[in-house]
C-alpha cells in the first residue's frame, strides 16, 4: 500500500459552531495505479489532495486514525522530515498552472531550481552545465521540443496547456512515487486537455508512478483511470474499480453523475431533457445529518438519516443503505 | 420562418505594433455572414483564438466592428446605441462569479437593465424580477441575496435570469457551461431548453464541447483563425464533415468514452 487514509475527518470553525468538512474518508491507493477522486466542486475533493501534501493552515483541524505514505505517518512530522518527503516522493500539479509558477523568475531559473543537488552526480563545478541539461531533458519529456523559447520566457508568456506542462516536468524532476493531480485540464480546451491525460498516463506507464487524479467530470476521466472514489459534500459514497463502477454502479451518486456526463449526452434523443439531481450541494452551514445526498436524492428514505457504513461487494465499497443493483435476500 | 438576424460581412481587426513605429493589423474575424431565425440555436466552435469570441462580441455590441453590418428583424443595428440593441440581444458569460456584481443584491442587478432600458414603475419592476426569477427556478426570496451567498449553478441561474429579464429575442451564451460541474450543467441545459420552448428565444451559443452542440443546437458554424470553414446543420457537420479540422474538433472529446480505445502512449513518442 502506497497511501492508506483511513477514517481522515477535517473539521474547521464556523459561525454555528465546528463543522466537519471532510466526514471519515478512507482512500487507499496500490503502487503503481490511477485513482480518481470524483466529486463536485465543493465536496472536499482538494482537501484530501491539501491534507496528504500538509498544506493546511491551522484553520483546518485535520484528525485520521491513518494517514500513511508508504511506512510514515504523515500527520506527525517535522518540517524538515517532511520536506524529504513532499516534492521528492509524493508531488503535485494544480489547476491553473500559470498562476503556481514564479511570474519573477523565468521557466528555466524555476525548474533549475526543482533540480536537488543530490540528483545529480557530478563534482560542484560540472553541475551548472549538468543541471542545465538535466532541465533540458525534463522539458523533452513533457514533449516540449523548442526548449530555449520555453527557458527564457516568464510565466505569463506560456500557453495554458505548455504552462501545465512546465508544471508537470518540475513534479517529475525526482521521479515521484505518488502524483497528485488537482484537476489539472479544467480550464483547457479539449484538444490540449487530451494532451496533457496522454503525457500522465505516459509516465505511469513507463515509470510506474502511482497518479492521484481529482476530477468533477466523471465523463473526461472515466477512459484513464483504474480505480475510482466518489465523494459528495466530504462523504465517501462509492469506491472500486472504475470498469465494475461504470458498469453496475450500486451508489445513486454515482449513477446521477454518470448520467450527466457529457459522452451520455451525445446519445440521447436532442433537445431532451437530461437526466440530474435535483437541487445544489449543500453549505457547510447547512449540511444535512446522515447520509449527507440524503434531500437530493431519489432513492431515499427515513433510514437515511444514519449515516450508512461503507460496506463491501464484490471488490467495490458502497456507503448506502439502498443499493441500486443488490436484492435484498443476496446480502 | 422569418428572419431575425442577419450578419452580412462582419469583420474586425486590431491595429498590433511592430518594431517602433510601424504597426499592423491582425484579423481576429475575416469577413463572416450568417442568417439565424426565431428560436432557432445557432453554435460556433472552434479552438481557441478562432475568432468566436470576437464575433459574439461583435454581435452583442461589446466591440464595435471594423466592417460590415447586422440586421436585426430588417433594421440595421448600429455599433454604440446600446439601449436599441439591449432590448433584443442579451449575453450571458462563462463565469457566473465574475459577471456578476459582488456588491449589489441579485434584485439590485436585476433592476438595472429595467431602470435604463424601460419605464416601469418600481412595483412593477419588482413584480418582473420575481417572476423571471421563478422562471429560472430560483425564488422571489433571492432578490435580496448577494451573489456570494449562492451556489454556482444558482449564479449561473440568477445571470441568466439578468439576461432575459429584458425578454430579449437573442441570447448569445458564451462557453456559459464550461466550468459548470456536470449536474449543474445538466440543470442549466434543461433550463435553457426550456426558455427557449416557452418564450421562443433563439440561442447563438458558443462551446468546444460537441457533445452540447450536438444536444441543442440546430446549426453550426465551425471557425479557424477567422474564417468560418464549414457550417450546415448540426446533423449533416457531425455525421458527415468536411475539413480535417472539423473532424479533430469532433473527435477531440467524442472519442472519449468507455467503449473507446485506451490512451495511446505511442502518438507521443516521435
Amino acid at each position: 500500500m502506497l497511501l492508506d487514509i483511513r477514517n481522515l475527518t477535517i473539521s474547521t470553525e464556523t459561525a454555528n459552531g465546528k463543522v466537519n468538512v471532510l466526514d471519515k474518508v478512507n482512500l487507499q491507493i496500490s503502487e503503481g495505479e490511477i485513482h480518481t477522486l470524483v466529486g463536485e466542486s465543493g465536496s472536499g475533493k482538494s482537501l484530501i489532495a491539501r491534507a496528504i501534501m500538509g498544506f493546511l493552515s491551522n484553520r483546518w483541524h485535520v484528525q485520521a486514525d491513518r494517514l500513511w505514505f508508504e511506512d510514515t505517518d504523515l500527520l506527525n512530522l517535522t518540517p524538515k522530515q517532511r520536506r524529504e518527503i513532499i516534492g521528492v516522493d509524493i508531488a503535485m500539479i494544480f489547476q491553473d498552472a500559470k498562476s503556481y509558477l514564479d511570474p519573477n523568475l523565468t521557466i528555466g531559473e524555476q525548474l533549475k531550481q526543482a533540480v536537488l543537488n543530490q540528483d545529480l552526480s557530478g563534482s560542484f563545478w560540472q553541475r551548472r552545465k549538468e543541471r542545465q541539461q538535466k532541465v533540458v531533458s525534463l522539458l523533452h519529456r513533457v514533449g516540449i521540443k523548442e526548449h530555449d523559447a520555453i527557458l527564457n520566457s516568464y510565466s505569463y508568456e506560456l500557453s495554458e496547456g505548455a504552462a501545465q506542462k512546465v508544471m508537470i516536468a518540475s513534479a517529475i524532476a525526482h521521479r515521484p512515487k505518488l502524483l497528485i493531480a488537482d484537476e489539472p485540464t479544467s480550464t483547457m480546451e479539449p484538444a490540449t486537455r487530451q494532451q496533457i491525460y496522454r503525457l500522465l498516463a505516459q509516465f505511469h506507464a513507463r515509470y510506474g508512478m502511482s497518479i492521484l487524479m481529482i476530477s468533477q467530470d466523471l465523463g473526461a476521466i472515466m477512459q484513464q483511470t483504474e480505480r475510482l472514489t466518489m465523494i459528495y459534500s466530504g462523504q465517501v459514497m462509492e469506491n472500486g474499480s472504475a470498469e465494475q463502477l461504470l458498469r453496475a454502479p450500486q451508489h445513486p451518486y454515482t449513477e446521477a453523475l454518470l448520467d450527466t456526463s457529457l459522452y451520455r449526452h451525445a446519445k440521447m434523443q436532442p433537445r431532451s431533457h437530461l437526466p440530474t439531481l435535483a437541487g445544489a450541494e449543500p453549505t457547510l452551514q447547512h449540511l444535512p445529518v446522515g447520509c449527507r445526498l440524503g434531500p437530493r436524492c431519489s432513492y431515499a428514505r427515513p433510514a437515511c438519516v444514519k449515516t450508512p457504513a461503507l460496506q463491501k461487494y464484490r471488490g467495490t465499497q458502497y456507503a448506502c443503505h439502498f443499493p441500486l443493483r443488490i436484492e435484498e435476500d443476496e446480502s | 420562418m422569418s428572419i431575425l438576424l442577419e450578419v452580412k460581412d462582419l469583420a474586425k481587426s486590431y491595429p498590433q505594433r511592430v518594431g517602433f513605429f510601424r504597426t499592423r493589423l491582425f484579423h481576429a474575424l475575416n469577413p463572416t455572414s450568417f442568417i439565424l431565425e426565431k428560436a432557432r440555436t445557432l453554435a460556433i466552435m472552434g479552438a481557441n483564438g478562432s475568432g468566436k469570441s470576437t464575433l459574439a462580441a461583435l454581435i452583442s455590441g461589446a466591440a464595435t466592428p471594423s466592417s460590415g453590418e447586422i440586421f436585426f428583424a430588417g433594421e440595421r443595428l448600429i455599433a454604440g446605441d446600446y439601449q436599441q440593441r439591449a432590448k433584443h440581444i442579451r449575453m450571458v458569460f462563462q463565469d457566473a462569479d465574475a459577471s456578476l456584481n459582488p456588491h449589489l443584491t441579485i434584485g439590485k442587478q436585476l433592476e438595472e437593465p429595467l431602470l435604463f432600458n424601460t419605464s416601469l414603475n418600481s412595483n412593477q419592476r419588482r413584480e418582473r424580477i420575481i417572476a423571471t426569477l421563478q422562471q429560472v427556478g430560483l425564488l422571489g426570496e433571492h432578490m435580496v441575496f448577494y451573489p456570494q451567498m449562492m451556489s454556482t449553478g444558482q449564479k449561473q441561474r440568477a445571470s441568466i435570469a439578468r439576461a432575459i429579464i429584458l425578454k430579449p429575442d437573442i441570447l448569445v451564451a458564451d462557453e456559459a457551461l464550461a466550468t459548470l460541474d456536470s449536474s449543474v450543467r445538466a440543470q442549466i441545459i434543461n433550463l435553457l431548453l426550456d426558455l427557449q420552448s416557452k418564450l421562443g428565444i433563439a440561442y447563438i451559443f458558443i462551446s468546444q464541447s460537441p457533445e452540447i452542440v450536438k444536444h441543442m443546437a440546430d446549426e453550426v458554424l465551425i471557425m479557424q483563425d477567422g474564417d468560418v470553414i464549414e457550417r450546415g446543420t448540426v446533423a449533416d457537420v457531425f455525421t458527415n464533415p468536411q475539413q480535417d479540422y472539423t473532424q479533430k474538433l469532433l473527435r477531440s472529446e467524442l472519442s472519449n468514452n468507455p467503449t473507446g480505445s485506451t490512451v495511446d502512449t505511442a502518438s507521443l513518442e516521435k
